[in-house]
């Protein structure tokens, strides 16, 4: 994302220098594998050549998500995970003028300011009523459509694909929504989810389902054979997570897990609150714990939102015994260590929402919204034992 | 007219002023006009040009920091109109250092050109036709308010940013600028000292020479307040606040070099180098120009004191015995207490100079031995001077920075930088916060920090960034996409956190060995 931008150069994305390997006995392998020999504890690479191993860690991570429409094939239509995704996008750039993003959620709001920021007309197709609304309540996601459209890009809510239309040498010309809708272009960008990458295990004996199969250890069915992040699916989930979870902080957490496992250290996998980020153009967000998209008998939820800023408080907890569940935050930053002790704590609403300033995390001399927040909660629990 | 046409006609205002603000200057340095109102016009127009251009070039856009297209454009990405800019800018220091006559000074008669057409100015501050030393400063500090007022208005989002930039501006414009300026006409023909209160020993190198001694016990009471006032920011000042805030309540709020690199240095902050081997580089070379002040600093004050009769009245073994206790102090100190805190080859480097510094200070010291250190110290400090001071700070300092990024002289070379480095590195309550497990390795803050610190090596951590180096200039937090960076002062001890994992993660890490 921000390679095409402009932001950063590929360099600048390595998350170490490339000495980095090598200083710690790594050798880095760039080929494909094709396949897995389990009882020569083998893996097979394109080149047919084969590296055997003692322990065998998969990382393969998602592949998008395609749909089956006339002209799915054409060239321009493609989906934004892999490096190569986004050269295929950097090659086509020149002949977009116009574009269409499939799809609303994290990856279509950032190809969506992608080409935007290179001068492309941006048409944002969403399914849903809002924007990432399976995550996020009407007022956030209304926030974010908003300020979506304030940028330029159009949104089309409750729209789905139909058809691509392609010229005579299969390039994309256009697409046509189910409201038989025609919305010329030369790109379909295709961001309607991701699944695990693992069609190269199909006839290894590792036992899939959505992804690999995988204990509390990380272990597969096979001996030796660990799967990780993306690709991998949880037999048994922890409480309140899913099965499989093709988000960053989840990768590294397994990551780490299973380092110290093979180090000699056995772990299951425990991963603490569940906390997650995005940004959607200029607005943060932030989340911990668990909230839903709406409220439910077993949850309630208090909203904030600024009079005129894109910014946004919510608060989700349980109906019955107030204990705190989660938080959503939109363009305030919140302080991770504080939230992770209060959910692992289960602090009950009160008590945080009298804590909430120890939370601030926003640059100094800024605004401190928290104490906005803090006092509006307070006045409308006053009223509300009141009544 | 709806808002963006508006705002273009308010954008193509701005531009033309700002040409012609910058024709006038164009004009002024090759005609021989000392005309006022011209010079007046040209620094106006130039102000309020770009002032203008910036206001309507930020509001157009939606608030938030971007940085779209800084690696495609030629200027900012190292491209030829990068080299061209640091071509000009080096050629423009070697002039204004070397050749001064090139821009039209002139020692014995009357100056013609660039520096003639600031007369009306210098002459309204302190009396005098202007030198090339005022037409620069003049510049300097212009840059610093239409560049400070176009970082204002792309991180208006920030308050920190815009309180940060308007402090550099005020210092850069009182303190360096106008008061010393209005000083110098009130103290009449006294000799020259330095009047800009927060230019302290070591980055004002010659603080201590003879003549700069000399020039302020002969200047009156003014003369003896900077004297005092000197020793009192070195010795009280700097130490308390670097303790509390971190080096950056100098480095990027009050110093000029940081003002100009803060400010027109901004758009080149991506180009610092964050390879491990220029970090090493870095330590290096600016504890080495650190090494180079202090001994050049001691053998002048030497030279100094060996006349009983001095100015500061001091005798050469009262310096003597200063210096022996300063170094066992500083032995004891970081040698013996925060020793654990040095890497190994730190240590060891401290070690040597250490001893030989005391050695050749008890050898040859203790019958009065002149010059001290074996070389003349008026070598030492003509080396000092022209290597560090002209070639490294300004014709490098400047000349670099579409090439090797803002802060080239601040990052390898300012020895002030490396005492408050080596301060805020082990006694300050200042660090940057990483916000637990939120870190997702993009590199938006390392490809942004100007002073080359690799800060997403830390934040992927989860460990909380505590470098001597960094200024604190707040632009890591600030392009951090998911609100993972905060810069604080907080009890020293919770700074440096050990955890071997990022916050989220409940498995129990292996007893380490």
């Amino acid at each position: 994302m921000y390679v095409y931008m402009g932001h950063m150069k590929w360099e600048h994305l390595q998350p170490y220098e490339a000495s980095f390997w090598d200083d710690n006995k790594i050798t880095l392998i760039h080929e494909r594998i094709t396949g897995l020999n389990s009882s020569k504890k083998e893996v097979i690479l394109a080149t047919d050549l084969r590296l055997s191993y003692r322990s065998l860690v998969l990382a393969t991570g998602s592949k998008p998500n395609r749909l089956d429409l006339p002209g799915i094939n054409a060239l321009g239509v493609q989906g934004l995970y892999h490096k190569k995704d986004l050269e295929q996008l950097e090659r086509l750039t020149p002949s977009i003028q116009s574009a269409v993003v499939v799809g609303g959620g994290l990856i279509g709001v950032e190809l969506a300011e992608m080409l935007h920021s290179r001068g492309i007309e941006v048409h944002f197709l969403i399914r849903e009523n809002a924007f990432w609304n399976t995550i996020l309540p009407k007022e956030e996601a209304q926030m974010i459509g908003a300020h979506i459209e304030a940028h330029g890009v159009k949104l089309y809510c409750n729209t789905e694909l139909k058809a691509i239309e392609t010229d005579a040498e299969n390039r994309v010309r256009g697409v046509i929504t189910h409201k038989e809708e025609q919305l010329p272009c030369q790109f379909v960008g295709l961001t309607i989810g991701v699944h695990p990458n693992i069609d190269c295990f199909r006839n290894s004996g590792l036992e899939t389902d959505r992804g690999i199969l995988v204990d509390e250890q990380l272990t597969t069915n096979l001996p030796d054979v660990y799967a990780i992040g993306d690709c991998a699916q949880l037999r048994n989930p922890p409480k309140g997570r899913k099965a499989t979870e093709a988000v960053w902080y989840s990768g590294r957490m397994m990551g780490e897990t299973l380092a110290e496992t093979l180090s000699g250290n056995p772990q299951t996998y425990t991963p603490g609150p569940w906390f997650n980020s995005a940004k959607f153009f200029d607005i943060e967000y932030q989340t911990y714990g668990l909230v839903g998209p709406q409220e439910t008998a077993i949850e309630a939820h208090w909203y904030w939102q600024h009079p005129k800023q894109n910014c946004s408080f919510r608060v989700a907890y349980n109906k019955a015994n107030r204990q705190f569940l989660g938080v959503h935050s939109l363009g305030i930053r919140l302080r991770h260590k504080i939230f992770h002790q209060w959910l692992l704590n289960e602090k009950s609403i009160d008590q945080v929402m009298e804590a909430l300033t120890q939370a601030h995390f926003d640059a100094e001399f800024s605004t401190i919204h928290l104490k906005t927040i803090q006092a509006a909660y307070f006045k409308n629990r006053l009223q509300t034992t009141q009544k | 007219m709806n808002k963006t046409q508006s705002l273009t006609v308010l954008k193509n205002t701005g531009l033309i002023a700002g040409l012609i603000g910058l024709a006038l200057l164009a004009y002024g340095s090759y005609s021989d006009t000392d005309n006022g109102f011209l010079l007046w016009s040209c620094l106006s127009l130039i102000l309020l040009g770009t002032s203008l251009y910036s206001a309507a070039l930020y509001q157009g856009q939606i608030p938030g920091i971007q940085n779209n297209g800084v690696w495609f454009n030629a200027l900012t990405n190292k491209g030829y109109w990068g080299w061209l800019l640091g071509m000009a800018l080096t050629a423009f220091y070697i002039a204004i250092y070397f050749y001064p006559e090139l821009l039209g000074y002139r020692t014995q008669e009357k100056s013609t050109g660039l520096v003639a057409f600031f007369d009306p100015l210098s002459l309204a501050l302190n009396g005098k036709p202007a030198t090339q030393w005022f037409m620069y400063g003049s510049l300097y500090t212009l840059a610093i308010l239409i560049f400070g007022v176009k970082f204002i208005f792309k991180y208006r989002t920030n308050r920190y940013q815009i309180i940060r930039t308007l402090s550099v501006i005020f210092f850069q414009l009182g303190f360096a600028f106008l008061i010393p300026e209005l000083l110098a006409k009130l103290n009449g023909d006294s000799p020259y000292f330095a009047k800009d209160l927060k230019n302290m020993w070591p980055l004002n190198y010659y603080f201590f020479e003879d003549w700069h001694l000399d020039g302020m016990l002969q200047g009156g009471s003014l003369g003896l307040f900077m004297l005092l006032f000197g020793l009192a920011m070195i010795v009280v000042v700097s130490p308390l606040l670097t303790y509390f805030y971190g080096k950056r309540w100098y480095c990027s709020w009050v110093c000029g070099c940081g003002g100009l690199a803060e400010t027109a240095g901004d758009p080149f902050r991506q180009l610092s180098s964050k390879k491990i081997s220029v970090w090493k580089l870095e330590r290096w070379m600016i504890h080495c120009v650190l090494l180079f002040i202090s001994i050049t600093t001691i053998a002048v004050l030497w030279t100094y004191t060996a006349n009983p009769n001095n100015g500061l009245g001091i005798a050469q073994s009262a310096i003597w015995y200063g210096l022996l206790f300063l170094f066992s102090l500083i032995l004891v100190v970081l040698g013996g207490f925060y020793r654990k805190q040095l890497p190994t080859d730190a240590r060891y480097t401290f070690y040597t100079i250490g001893t030989l510094l005391i050695l050749t200070l008890a050898l040859r010291g203790w019958n009065g031995s002149e010059p001290l250190f074996g070389i003349s110290s008026y070598q030492l400090r003509a080396w000092y001077g022209f290597a560090i001071g002209a070639v490294f700070s300004g014709v490098l300092g400047v000349g670099f920075y579409p090439l090797l990024g803002s802060r080239v002289w601040c990052r390898f070379g300012c020895p002030m930088a490396a005492i408050l480095g080596l301060q805020q590195r082990l006694f300050s309550r200042f660090r940057i916060t990483t916000n637990g497990g939120q870190c997702i390795s993009c590199g938006n803050c390392s490809t942004y920090c100007e002073m080359g610190i690799d800060v997403r090596s830390y934040a992927q951590q989860g460990k909380n960034i505590i470098r001597s180096s960094c200024v604190g200039c707040g632009i890591c937090a600030s392009v951090c996409p998911r609100g993972v960076l905060r810069l604080e002062n907080d009890t020293p001890n919770n700074r440096i956190q050990d955890s071997a994992y990022p916050l989220g993660n409940l498995l129990k890490t292996m007893p380490k060995k």
